[in-house]
């Protein structure tokens, strides 16, 4: 990694819903400056995007580091909790833990950990009740 | 023809270096250098917006001349439907199309109409595409060039249909040949036009190899003459029934027009560019689903909003209201005037242009993006525009690029200026001491 790479980096607010999202925009903006394939822009600002509105609507708050390097892009989500019960089952289409509030929000459709799976090369989830979750999501180019 | 062409140009002498055009530009194609504006072509999209704002009407659209009607012996005019709405009291688009007539042209030719057909074919084609919707328009010229420069995942959902400025053209010179036998030199077929788009869009076409419109006026620079001759006719009787669209055709001319002409509620019509850019970014990232089609105009309100028209867009729309009151649905559609064939769809891929890539490949390009957030650190942050580039990071790639020098920044200049008085202030004080 060393010196051949950019490093992004993101602070996440808790339950901010009018800049959720801006990480990933921001992430897209500096690929489309460099030689990334148009669907892997693509798919990196869709599944960084879902694991910002995750990380907006279930997290006391975190941080996104991305890396971007000649050879893959690796997206790290880091926060402080309330952390996931049973990451099998949040990985299952259509389940969601948010609240009605947030489903009349038109989130919480229970697709944000699958999209993101689906999207990505590589993904990686460690977390447990009360301590917070860290997720690793790498791209290959 | 250049792969970049632009009929946006800078009327150099009037420019004083201001930096109103930078700042609005929507795809930052303007840096001001030596204290004038200077387009980067492979940017721009000829929205318009920088000879909206310039104070000093020093950026201008090209087009042609009236008097380059007189190189065609039959010469035909496009009515844009945008045009329509530029005048009071009209009762009837027919009174423009004869005010044409008068004015010199020998047959006129409703863009309208070939809209109508486009609708149709629109409606076929959204039928026909499910596996790929939301399917987005191509009326627009600028946003098909937005598209093409930043938004390339989005070119697969374009809708291959040449627009009704072009179907109109084909059409219009088959039925000139036809009823005059001259050969097809002989006869101009001349546009009216809203906006420089479209006549970027004629002199370096989008999908097609070449436009059938020899042509294009401004809407603005014909307007007076237009107007004393509609006054001339406006009270003849029995004047030629010369239209060929309905509602759905004149509706073009506004935003949300154009989707309306395709029967269904389900499209989204944004208008203006910075909304457009918005929505291209949530199409593109798949936030915006279960639509069928959407509708993007570059300028405010739609066409009547473009930079050559004459009236307040808003009023505008309200015209077109007006005029729509007793019109039929269309006049023109693929069923009762004309069979569909393959000239109306695009021949030509539309190819992503990286413009905003940085570098040769993957390496180089983080070596400059690194280099970028080095620069970048020395720059106040203030984005004001006194460099000559609309903000500063765009400075800062511009120096990578070997386009610029942090000298450019009046900041570091002057920070400069105040250390080298103080040491020249210290050195003097040491040498009286």
């Amino acid at each position: 990694m060393l010196n051949d790479h950019i490093h992004l980096s993101y602070e996440i607010v808790s339950e901010d819903f009018a800049r959720a999202g801006e990480a990933a925009s921001d992430v897209k903006r500096v690929l489309k400056k460099m030689n990334v394939k148009p669907d892997i822009v693509r798919k990196v600002a869709i599944a960084l995007y879902e694991g910002e509105i995750n990380m907006v609507i279930h997290s006391l708050g975190g941080t996104i580091d991305v890396y971007i390097m000649p050879n893959e892009i690796q997206m790290k989500l880091e926060d402080i909790g309330p952390g996931i019960e049973d990451i099998d089952k949040a990985m299952e289409e259509g389940y969601s833990t948010a609240s009605e509030t947030i489903r009349n929000m038109g989130f919480g459709a229970g697709m944000g950990l699958p999209n993101m799976k689906r999207y990505v090369d590589d993904l990686d989830i460690k977390s447990g009740l009360g301590q917070g979750t860290r997720i690793t999501m790498r791209v290959i180019l | 023809m250049d792969n970049f062409y632009t009929a946006v140009r800078l009327e150099e002498g009037l420019c004083r270096g201001c930096i109103n055009c930078i700042k609005r530009c929507p795809t930052q194609a303007i840096r001001v250098r030596n204290s004038k504006a200077v387009i980067k072509t492979e940017f721009c999209i000829s929205c318009g917006e920088c000879i909206r704002i310039c104070p000093y009407h020093a950026k201008k659209s090209i087009f042609d001349p009236l008097a380059s009607l007189n190189q065609f012996d039959y010469k035909v005019a496009l009515p844009a439907p945008s045009l329509y709405a530029q005048f009071n009291n009209l009762g009837s688009t027919n009174l423009v199309l004869n005010g044409l007539i008068n004015m010199g042209f020998d047959d006129v030719f409703e863009v309208s109409g070939a809209a109508e057909i486009v609708s149709a074919l629109t409606r076929k084609y959204i039928k026909e595409h499910r596996d790929r919707l939301p399917l987005i328009s191509t009326a627009c010229p600028t946003i098909t060039r937005l598209i093409q420069i930043r938004f390339p995942n989005l070119i697969e959902n374009l809708i291959p249909i040449i627009s009704p400025v072009d179907l109109a053209a084909h059409l219009a010179k088959e039925r000139a040949i036809n009823n005059t036998g001259l050969s097809p030199d002989k006869i101009g077929i001349v546009f009216i036009s809203p906006c420089p788009a479209k006549v970027s869009a004629v002199k370096n076409p989008i999908g097609i190899e070449k436009s059938d419109v020899n042509l294009v006026l401004s809407m603005e620079n014909i307007y007076s003459r237009l107007l004393v001759s509609l006054n001339e006719i406006k009270n003849k009787d029995n004047l030629e029934d010369l239209t060929m669209s309905g509602k759905i055709g004149i509706s073009w001319g506004g935003s949300g027009g154009e989707a309306g002409g395709l029967l269904s509620d389900n499209y989204l019509a944004a208008d203006g560019i910075e909304n457009v850019i918005r929505i291209l970014e949530d199409l593109e990232d798949e936030k915006l689903r279960d639509l069928e089609f959407i509708e993007l105009n570059a300028c405010n309100g739609g066409c009547v909003g473009g930079v050559l028209t004459v009236e307040n867009p808003f009023l505008a729309k309200v015209k077109i209201k007006r005029l729509r009151k007793n019109m039929p649905l269309e006049k023109s559609s693929l069923t009762n005037y004309i069979e569909e064939e393959p000239y109306m769809y695009w021949s030509k891929e539309i190819e992503y242009k990286p413009v905003y890539q940085l570098g040769g490949n993957m390496h180089e390009s983080i070596n400059m993006l690194r280099e970028v957030e080095t620069i970048l650190e020395k720059f106040p942050g203030l984005d004001c525009g006194s460099c000559g580039a609309p903000s500063c990071r765009a400075l800062a790639e511009d120096i990578v690029r070997g386009q610029a020098s942090e000298n450019n920044c009046i900041h570091i200049v002057r920070d400069y200026i105040h250390k080298l008085s103080e040491d020249i202030y210290l050195l003097d004080a040491k040498k009286i001491n």
